[in-house]
């Protein structure tokens, strides 16, 4: 099947800014997709509220844009009710992490299988440049004119001690290997989350002088390293990028399968 | 004994009734005093191969049943007010994008935490307006058990009906008391199934597109149709849009579906009341406490009715107003600050002879407290 | 009697809750008789005062708590001390005279019966001394049939710990008859 027929191509054009990175996030996961050869039928995208989650009105899968944090337990409920389906759930940082990070932990360590993408730009940008829990401290937003005193999470390291069994972190830049990890992450029976830096030139751009969406991405690619890189050790502040887990756990359907075995025996 | 007799918890009877209904997915997060609902779902769905998950909180419990719901399944959640209360913006994108689901809020006292093992009925607002926006919406409650289970029953045909949330608004005492339940047998109540298209694969499927019956036919997730769900307005695919027309036309279809049927979906029980001089409104739990009162003074000559209410919302204006035509005075019971008594004044020709029989201290209202009311209403004094 | 209430009291933990619904469950399931059964909820899951009404009936029960109880059971001197005033003229008192010191006159038959105390000389195991209790206030009561509270234990415990229950039934319905006059 051809890209063109995983899309809505009545519903383009987009609503993302020139430049922005989530556009190019798209394109990796349906080439991620086509390189499964996955039937558009057994696809279901959740997404919540925020610019990434507009990402599933474009697809033409089976698409659930929900409300603001909680594409998560929208998508354990289609999950558990039909295992079979592959639940594609893509989020912003503010989205998945701040509204919406109770669910993510709770769906981490549930280890339900679900893949979900971090579009990590780092600001609210439907909003209107607000700074979000990805922002990290001294960055500036409309909500940190003095600058941001908040600490950033680390979505990697989070999503580890959640629990969940599959982590990695690509940008948009590294388009082959986010399409690469994307689709590994799929594969995986478990919890994915995938952390994808996606700039965002009219908002974090401009609000930290930033640059271009041209030298945002050059940024991604100076200041990233493939994990254990000989790079990183020479220079801790390099952001790694790659598979940090992968893991065979107990997937959570796959483990309600046993209750209703138990109970349907009558233990 | 016969199998199909119970004397179980009115929460017991709620899942009785939801399974007999073909319930296949419940989300729920455990609160007082609702938490035996959830309890007893996690040993009997997987029974029958069904599903139960114990969400992280109430937000996640909504919005799991939404996500089952569109699979194709019978979906419900159970809570109490503070649960209910996170509940509110879900049950609006379930509203918005029509989605059968069945929620209990088996009230406690609030606001906020309030008292948590003790009665009220302090929810009927909050299940009529609770989450924000213009909109309709379906509130069933119920008295004792075996209502309890016809009901949640009900509840569940009303929601594949319309493809509409169904709130079962319960109460503490009607929750933990047990009484008999006779579980009826197969078929005996009539069950609404999900309509399903008939439109065949390739050809285009409108998900929002009502049939001349008003109906609107699904399409499970997984199935051969794609489309968009969303709690934005949106058009007959599903997709946003922010066209005047379409928005109007949107939000005139999701009240009209419900206050079109006000008769339909209307459950009420009447007692005593064609030549009642005085006649009684009440509901959920006090509604017991009221008919006490009724069958105590009918047989001393009193001319005393009751009117049981178990649809609330949409509210009964017609069925209200003819019932209180002839009455000298109307005594609402109700364990809040008046909640039905302002429907009923809004909706009877003389306001004035309306009164508000109430408690709203945490104890189950007695057939004294209302005989109380009464003797003041009718000049007798206390 | 055309319609009984009953108000079990006593502290978390003594099977008070357990009892109750265990006779109401008797009469409606095996004599086809009415009844509900509700129960004062507290915090606490232990200890704390206890409290479950029951109403048996041969007609429907609408108000379903009981305001003053034709029988009441007093398990500890908190739950009499605090209960007492509450008893229908004329009914009947039940309490354990282990636990329970009376205090004041109450206008009832009042019937101290050593059920703690036989349960622990005769079975030692203190977790069936609610089913003993249960016992003695069905037969001094007149609620329901011995064979009918028999019937909801025999599905209710696990058939190894059937046998000491139905024992302690026993001793309850036993102690009644001592105590009856």
């Amino acid at each position: 099947m051809a890209i063109k027929d995983y899309i809505r191509e009545r519903f383009f054009p987009h609503i993302w800014c020139p430049g922005c990175g989530h556009g190019t996030v798209m394109n990796s996961l349906l080439r991620a997709l086509e390189s499964l050869g996955m039937s558009r039928n057994e696809i279901v995208m959740v997404s919540g509220i925020g610019c990434s989650s507009r990402i599933s009105g474009y697809v033409d899968f089976h698409t659930l844009h929900t409300i603001h944090g909680r594409a998560l337990a929208f998508a354990t409920g289609v999950k558990l009710s039909r295992p079979e389906l592959n639940l594609i759930v893509p989020m912003g940082d503010g989205d998945a992490l701040a509204i919406g990070g109770n669910h993510f932990i709770h769906a981490a360590r549930r280890n339900i299988d679900i893949t979900a993408i971090v579009m990590n730009n780092r600001i609210y940008g439907m909003t209107g440049g607000q700074f979000s829990p990805l922002s990290g401290y001294g960055t500036m937003a409309t909500t940190a004119p003095y600058s941001n005193i908040d600490h950033a999470f680390d979505t990697v390291e989070l999503a580890i001690a959640a629990g969940a069994t599959f982590v990695a972190r690509s940008t948009s830049y590294h388009v082959k290997q986010l399409s690469k990890i994307l689709r590994d992450a799929i594969l995986h029976e478990g919890f994915s989350v995938v952390e994808v830096l996606s700039q965002c030139p009219t908002y974090f751009g401009r609000k930290n002088r930033a640059g271009s969406a041209v030298d945002m991405m050059e940024q991604y690619k100076n200041d990233t390293t493939p994990i254990g890189s000989k790079a990183k050790k020479e220079n801790p502040d390099l952001i790694e990028r790659g598979i940090f887990v992968q893991k065979e756990m107990p997937e959570y359907c796959r483990e309600y399968d046993k209750i209703i075995e138990k109970a349907m025996k009558g233990n | 004994m016969k199998e199909n007799i119970k004397f179980i918890q009115g929460n017991e009877a709620c899942v009785e009734g939801a399974l007999y209904a073909g319930l296949e997915f419940f989300a729920g997060y455990p609160i007082t005093p609702s938490t035996e609902i959830a309890e007893l779902m996690s040993y009997r769905l997987p029974q029958k191969g069904c599903r139960f998950i114990q969400m992280e909180d109430e937000i996640a419990s909504m919005s799991a049943i939404i996500g089952a719901s569109l699979t194709g399944h019978k979906v419900m959640t159970a809570t109490s007010g503070p649960g209910f209360s996170l509940m509110q913006e879900a049950l609006g994108y379930a509203v918005m994008a029509e989605i059968p689901c069945v929620i209990v809020n088996v009230q406690r006292g609030g606001p906020s935490t309030g008292i948590p093992t003790h009665v009220s009925q302090g929810d009927v607002n909050q299940a009529r307006w609770g989450t924000h926006g213009d909109h309709a919406i379906v509130t069933l409650t119920a008295s004792n058990h075996q209502d309890v289970f016809a009901m949640t029953v009900e509840g569940f045909n009303i929601a594949e009906t319309y493809r509409t949330p169904v709130i079962l608004l319960f109460d503490e005492v009607i929750g933990h008391m047990r009484e008999r339940l006779v579980v009826p047998e197969e078929g005996e109540i009539p069950l609404v199934e999900r309509l399903r298209t008939s439109v065949s694969e390739g050809v285009d499927y409108h998900p929002y597109l009502p049939r001349e019956d008003g109906r609107l036919p699904m399409s499970d997730f997984g199935g051969v149709h794609r489309y968009n769900v969303t709690g934005l307005f949106h058009d007959m695919w599903g997709f946003p849009s922010d066209n005047p027309q379409v928005v109007h036309d949107l939000l005139r279809h999701l009240v009209d579906k419900i206050n079109n049927n006000v008769n339909q979906i209307t459950n009420f029980k009447s007692y005593y009341l064609d030549d009642a001089e005085s006649v009684l409104i009440s509901y959920g739990s006090s509604a017991r406490s009221a008919l006490h009162v009724v069958e105590l003074l009918r047989p001393r000559g009193e001319r005393i009715g009751l009117l049981e209410l178990q649809t609330l919302w949409p509210f009964p204006d017609q069925l209200v107003r003819r019932t209180c035509e002839h009455a000298k005075h109307v005594i609402v019971v109700e364990m809040n600050m008046g909640q039905i008594l302002q429907e009923v004044r809004r909706v009877v020709d003389q306001p004035r002879k309306v009164f508000l029989a109430n408690r709203i201290d945490g104890v189950f209202i007695t057939p004294r407290d209302i005989r109380n009311i009464m003797r003041l209403v009718q000049g007798k004094g206390v | 009697m055309e319609r009984c209430r009953i108000v079990f009291s006593g502290s978390g933990g003594q099977g008070v809750i357990t009892a109750s619904i265990i006779l109401a469950e008797a009469a409606v399931l095996y004599e086809s008789m009415t009844a509900v059964q509700s129960q004062y909820y507290g915090p606490e899951a232990r200890g704390g005062a206890t409290r479950s009404d029951v109403i048996i009936s041969y007609t429907q029960i609408n108000y379903p708590k009981v305001i003053q109880p034709n029988v009441l059971v007093c398990l500890t001197q908190q739950a009499y001390n605090k209960f007492y005033p509450i008893i229908r003229p004329g009914g009947l008192l039940i309490t354990d005279s282990r636990f329970v010191k009376i205090e004041k006159k109450v206008d009832a038959r009042h019937k101290e019966l050593p059920m703690y105390r036989t349960v622990m000389d005769q079975i030692g195991k203190p977790i069936v001394f609610n089913i003993c209790m249960l016992g003695a206030v069905t037969m001094l009561a007149d609620l329901v049939k011995p064979e009918s509270i028999m019937k909801v234990l025999e599905t209710r415990i696990p058939s190894g710990f059937l046998e000491m229950n139905s024992r302690a039934l026993a001793l309850g319905f036993k102690l009644a008859e001592e105590y009856k006059s």
